[in-house]
């Protein structure tokens, strides 16, 4: 509709200086604009709430599945608002996920690794961005290479490589034999300290490319002032790169919430909540059986039930995180201005 | 230091590339570490029998039986990987299409436009990760849901042009392909939120002048999507291409990645999963490559 207001402004503007003649002209004109922006913004309207729609239903499908009791899923009556209203399912799939542990694991490590990957990658981005040196562009190309490799190629050989971990040979002739590192959460901090982490080559494609926006003269009036290189970095860029820095983490943290590789991989053993959830259809057969002591399946709907329950659990966090960082995740990226 | 200052211009950049160098370090010590060295290995396994004993695991070379074994007795490889890069193509370009359509709406001025750019974004933090692979375990729901359907005569709109245009028989394979991209709009959508906001951001730059010079010069709307608009996000369109394609190959309901983990995992055969993920990846490579090229001749540069 405001559509409608700004067009029509010139076309008044228009209209004054030719008032005398061409008025009845211009106003049929004008009529047949706002009629074809109304008809637009009707048209765009609908595609637009149809889509959102799409987008939006499976969570609200989940949450109204997620209050039902057993009879209701096979009701064919009941479709979307439960005729009998039970938290039951929450408080299974808290049990089934452990979900408070699993909470604080999860919330833990996206958070350390996430300030990490953020911290490393700000400095390489910023290298990468400010400094000429030999072999940059050789480099750089690695970078864009590791966004296109997929981490699922290595990981045969990191799967051996931490299982059997060794550092040239040293633990094997102090204690005789490798150490295990599969399972701990050491390896995937180191991998994050060597920018090898979940998508960290996009995050220092970002980084780079915002620095690269930043005027030259800032720098060099901070040398001219007599800052170092660390202090001109960290008083005189850092603060700027703030929304570009606080997105990147956004994203980070999000990504290692929901990400089931690198967890499957490295953080066998540490209760997280993406884990928890991808084997908790399994885990309710298991309870049922023990529960029971009748080894039976589970219907497909009530695992479904219990999958929708633990996945809103799960999603319920990054919600509200979207709900208060919404800027933070989309406005800095639209405005770094994103070129190959 | 005070050596390296005596040519003085020679010295000062010396000292920067050094300092450039400290800089990104922590990136080429990682890349060599956890990358270069288990990309050789695992290209090296590939060759392998690769047998995990306790404490150690021993690598016996075998030549290419792994290769062989992959394409010739396994009786899905072949089959997932060429489902794999159809999806793969098709999808990326149904992808591209939507995404430049709906950034095309949603950089209009219209109310509530920060809330569905909002929603629009959603996606790309609910729908990654595992939550992304549980969501496709849900089509038995969906299937229940469409048989339910089906007995009760409910007719959709889509379901009767599918059967008029089937009747027709004209190209049915392509008629095929585009229902299965409407069908699975939703996945579409899903996949599309970071492409969406890039080509935002591509939008956002093309100056408000230009479209003016154009009208003026008597463009219409329509033409001026394609003589100026186009044009200049076509930058744009390489990124999101190349971005789309890698995000389908990393995305974790990607058949051919569940075969390869499922080799490593719960088969333990390293080498025959390290054949396949090469395999994989140097395909998804050379596609990359040519369609990146193809696409690159066309993009047009403005300064």
């Amino acid at each position: 509709m405001s559509n409608t207001a700004v067009m029509s402004a010139p076309a008044d503007t228009g209209m004054v200086k030719k008032k005398s003649k061409n008025k009845p002209k211009m106003s049929a004109l004008k009529k047949k604009k706002v009629a074809m922006n109304t008809f637009i913004s009707i048209v765009r309207f609908i595609l637009l709430f149809g889509l959102c729609f799409m987008i939006i239903q499976p969570i609200l499908n989940k949450i109204s599945v997620s209050f039902m009791t057993e009879g209701d899923l096979y009701d064919p009556v009941v479709i979307n608002i439960p005729a009998h209203f039970t938290t039951e399912n929450y408080q299974l799939a808290a049990k089934l996920m452990s979900y408070k542990t699993a909470i604080k694991n999860s919330f833990f490590t996206s958070l350390t690794i996430g300030l990490l990957q953020v911290a490393v990658c700000t400095l390489v981005g910023y290298g990468f961005a400010r400094y000429e040196f030999p072999l940059k562009k050789l480099w750089f190309g690695c970078v864009l290479l590791m966004i296109i490799i997929p981490p699922q190629i290595m990981s045969t050989s990191l799967y051996l490589h931490f299982k059997f971990f060794d550092v040239m040979g040293i633990f094997k002739l102090i204690k005789g034999d490798t150490i295990n590192l599969r399972g701990s959460i050491l390896p995937y901090y180191l991998m994050s300290a060597g920018c090898m982490g979940l998508k960290n080559g996009l995050y220092i494609y970002l980084i780079r490319q915002f620095f690269r926006n930043i005027p030259k003269e800032l720098e060099e009036a901070a040398y001219v002032d007599g800052a170092g290189t660390l202090k001109t970095f960290i008083i005189i860029m850092l603060p700027d790169a703030k929304p570009i820095l606080t997105s990147c983490f956004l994203f980070s943290f999000v990504w290692q919430w929901t990400d089931g590789f690198y967890s499957r991989m490295f953080l066998g053993n540490l209760k997280l909540v993406s884990t928890a959830l991808s084997s908790i259809a399994d885990d309710l057969s298991t309870y049922i059986a023990s529960q029971t002591g009748v080894q039976s399946t589970v219907s497909v709907a009530y695992s479904n039930c219990i999958l929708s329950t633990g996945t809103l659990m799960i999603i319920l966090p990054l919600i509200i995180l979207y709900l208060f960082a919404q800027k933070g995740f989309v406005e800095s990226l639209s405005s770094t201005g994103i070129k190959m | 230091m005070k050596k390296k200052l005596n040519g003085k211009v020679s010295g000062l950049e010396k000292r920067r590339a050094v300092t450039g160098y400290l800089f990104i370090s922590p990136f080429i010590i990682g890349f060599l570490l956890f990358m270069v060295k288990p990309m050789f290995q695992s290209l090296y396994m590939s060759f392998c029998d690769v047998q995990v004993g306790a404490g150690s695991f021993e690598m016996i070379r075998n030549g290419i039986y792994n290769y062989k074994y992959a394409f010739r007795v396994d009786p899905d490889y072949s089959r997932l990987l060429v489902e794999g890069f159809t999806r793969m193509i098709v999808y990326s370009l149904a992808i591209m299409v939507f995404a430049f359509f709906v950034s095309l709406i949603l950089n209009q001025e219209f109310h509530g436009r920060a809330l569905v750019r909002a929603i629009f974004f959603l996606p790309v933090i609910l729908s990654s990760g595992v939550i992304l692979g549980l969501e496709t375990d849900n089509s038995v729901i969906a299937q229940m849901h469409a048989t339910v359907e089906d007995s009760m005569n409910n007719v959709s709109v889509t379901a009767v042009l599918e059967s008029i245009l089937r009747t027709a028989g004209v190209g049915t394979r392509a008629y095929e392909t585009v229902f299965e991209l409407i069908d699975n709009i939703y996945d579409i959508a899903l996949a599309s939120g970071i492409q969406i906001i890039v080509f935002l951001s591509g939008l956002q730059t093309i100056p408000k002048s230009m479209y003016e010079a154009a009208s003026i010069e008597g463009c219409t709307a329509w033409e001026s999507l394609w003589k100026v608009t186009f044009p200049m996000v076509s930058s744009i369109f390489l990124v999101n291409w190349v971005y789309t394609i890698v995000d389908f190959c990393m995305r974790s309901d990607n058949e051919v990645m569940t075969k390869i983990t499922d080799t490593m995992v719960d088969q333990l055969n390293y080498g025959l999963s390290s054949a396949m993920a090469w395999c994989y990846f140097l395909l998804t490579i050379i596609f990359l490559a040519i369609s990146s090229f193809l696409i690159s001749r066309r993009v047009y540069y403005y300064e």
